[in-house]
């Protein structure tokens, strides 16, 4: 009882934090998840302000200067057509971004639903569901993204599509299994108790608490559906020519790789730099968000 | 025990029917009638009406389904519309190179991946955990297309010692066959590598904080017996069920990495048929490695009771 009372009085003692804030200052601790921040600002800038940035315009083509290597006119090289590879490689940030952040809405906005729905109804409805989530993941996540972007036609939109489709059963099985744990806290009781709708408790009083591993997995997906839109382009699948995109140039970097190594050089490294910030997020966002975790 | 296992082969039987039901459902995607694409330039309306009444696409959707699964489950995946080859004998012509790829692929992955995990489990939080860490992760984040072209840019365009791409069989020469896949494997292996050194870095610390561990070293074992005979040992469950659920992975990467080689694997054949639009060939290929994956899972599990003393005695 007494030590009840002395932490109680601790608790008080020591200005009481939301854990918002906490989780905050536990991120703002790990150097490399601000670093990955950092840079994923740094991009989101680079696609936004693409026109003010890129010194040209991506598909700005001069016969004089076909496969330059780098130089100060040039600081990535140019292209078999003389176009800028910066500039293209800051104009493709704008894709792979796009595509990122929009397949990962498309699987949470079908995901997180579908996940709450079986964590609460149960029974039947969340064995039906746990069926079909079984068979998407059954197929291979990119070999799934292929095939569906090829039936729906090549084009970064069905791309997008494509990839969220794919990416949408790994939603609802996280939802499902934070829906489950979160149903059985004493405020989901009294929420229950107190007469409330299912539909108010699961979207007012499940949905918020749940949150957090939801914001880490979609972090981690974004990450992921870079490199598939990325190897969808590289298929030709994707963003077509010639718009710029990362994996589309690195498509056209195969041919000539010999004569040209900065083709594959650059548009790789920007897949590369953007992943591993998305995924240090993701990890700082984890070890922020659930300190059990080491 | 049987009984988890019975249940988990239950389980399987509707999977796979909801699995056939999702790969039928990929030709109700494509744009327009599918017999105008499947004839290609021909334009006949009797062709066209040959076509629809050949692939059962003047029936309801459901008989056409039915029609569809009674050849699939007869090996009948179609024909591919490019070559005019069954789907069922083009894979498995192309199988064999991708699984001496995936097997050389999971050597390079285990090799890898289990001794950093250890490494960085044994030396938490210092120096070699971080340096792991970041290793693993760089490996997660990496195009495994984009790595294998810089390997062929660095390793066969500059020092000269790999060919670029191309496939030789073990059995028409080994010696060439492992010179064509050692640089493709690794690429393979890259990815699959990072998992499983997080795997059994997170599978070694549960370890190592157990009574048996403490037991061990109260015993005046030294540190390298008690993290190799005992920790790992039993670290190593979960890692091995783990590993063989990155099979997918593995299927997945193989796609570019083969392009990139030009291996003329299982990989090659999808990515083929894709720039053809032989829809046949990629449905056939998506249903093989569903099956394969849905199997491999299950085997995973078993794997898992079986090796499991705690499982076994359940």
């Amino acid at each position: 009882m007494s030590a009840a009372v002395g932490t109680a009085g601790a608790v008080v003692a020591a200005r009481p934090q939301s854990p918002l804030r906490l989780a905050l200052r536990r991120f703002l601790r790990r150097p490399a998840a601000v670093l990955g921040l950092a840079i994923v600002v740094g991009f989101v800038v680079l696609a936004v302000a693409a026109p003010l940035i890129a010194p040209f315009a991506p598909n700005q083509t001069s016969w004089s200067v076909i496969r330059k290597a780098p130089s100060l006119a040039h600081w990535f090289g140019t292209d078999e057509n003389g176009r800028d590879v910066l500039s293209r490689v800051i104009f493709g940030a704008r894709a792979s971004l796009l595509a990122g952040v929009i397949s990962v809405a498309i699987a949470t906005g079908i995901g997180v639903p579908t996940g709450l729905l079986a964590g609460f109804a149960g029974g039947w409805t969340d064995a039906a569901i746990g069926r079909v989530v079984d068979a998407m993941l059954a197929s291979p996540f990119l070999i799934l993204a292929i095939a569906l972007a090829t039936f729906l036609g090549p084009s970064l939109e069905n791309a997008m599509i494509a990839i969220g489709i794919t990416a949408t059963p790994v939603f609802v099985r996280i939802t499902r299994a934070a829906t489950l744990d979160a149903m059985t806290n004493d405020y989901v009781e009294a929420a229950r108790a107190l007469g409330n709708r299912p539909t108010r408790v699961a979207l007012r009083h499940v949905l918020p608490n749940i949150v957090p591993p939801i914001l880490v997995q979609a972090t981690l997906a974004i990450a992921a559906a870079i490199i598939a839109e990325a190897s969808l382009s590289f298929l030709g699948l994707g963003q077509q020519p010639p718009a710029p995109s990362w994996g589309s140039m690195l498509n056209g970097a195969q041919r000539f790789l010999t004569q040209a190594p900065w083709l594959a050089i650059f548009p790789g490294a920007a897949i590369f730099l953007v992943v591993l910030s998305f995924n240090l997020v993701g990890d700082g966002l984890r070890d922020a968000l659930d300190p059990r975790v080491k | 025990m049987k009984g988890s296992l019975g249940a988990r082969f239950a389980q399987v039987i509707p999977t796979l029917l909801l699995v056939t039901i999702l790969v039928f459902g990929l030709q109700q995607l494509m744009p327009g009638d599918p017999a105008m694409l499947l004839a290609g330039e021909e334009r006949d309306p009797a062709v066209l009406a040959q076509i629809r009444t050949q692939l059962w696409l003047d029936r309801p959707l459901a008989l056409q389904y039915l029609h569809w699964l009674g050849n699939v489950l007869h090996g009948d995946l179609g024909q591919s519309l490019r070559i005019g080859l069954p789907v069922s004998q083009l894979v498995l012509t192309k199988l064999p190179v991708t699984l001496q790829l995936g097997v050389m692929a999971f050597i390079f992955a285990v090799c890898i991946g289990v001794p950093t995990g250890v490494m960085s489990a044994v030396g938490r939080n210092g120096v070699w955990d971080h340096l792991a860490n970041l290793v693993g992760l760089a490996g997660l984040s990496t195009p495994n297309f984009w790595l294998g072209i810089m390997l062929i840019l660095l390793v066969s365009v500059k020092l000269g010692w790999l060919p670029p791409s191309g496939y030789v069989s073990l059995a028409e020469d080994w010696r060439q066959s492992l010179a064509t896949t050692v640089m493709p494997a690794f690429v393979l292996g890259n990815a699959i590598a990072a998992i499983l050194m997080r795997h059994t870095r997170s599978a070694m610390l549960t370890a190592l904080d157990q009574d048996y561990v403490r037991t061990a070293r109260a015993k005046g074992l030294r540190e390298r017996v008690v993290v190799l005979r005992h920790a790992l040992r039993n670290a190593l469950v979960p890692v091995v069920t783990l590993g063989a659920l990155e099979l997918g992975t593995l299927l997945s990467g193989a796609v570019l990495t083969e392009q990139v080689f030009t291996i003329p694997g299982f990989g090659k054949l999808i990515v083929d048929a894709v720039f053809n639009r032989d829809y046949p060939v990629v449905q056939g290929v998506v249903l093989v490695t569903a099956t394969v994956y849905v199997l491999l899972n299950l085997l995973a599990d078993v794997l898992y009771v079986l090796i499991n003393p705690r499982m076994r005695a359940a």
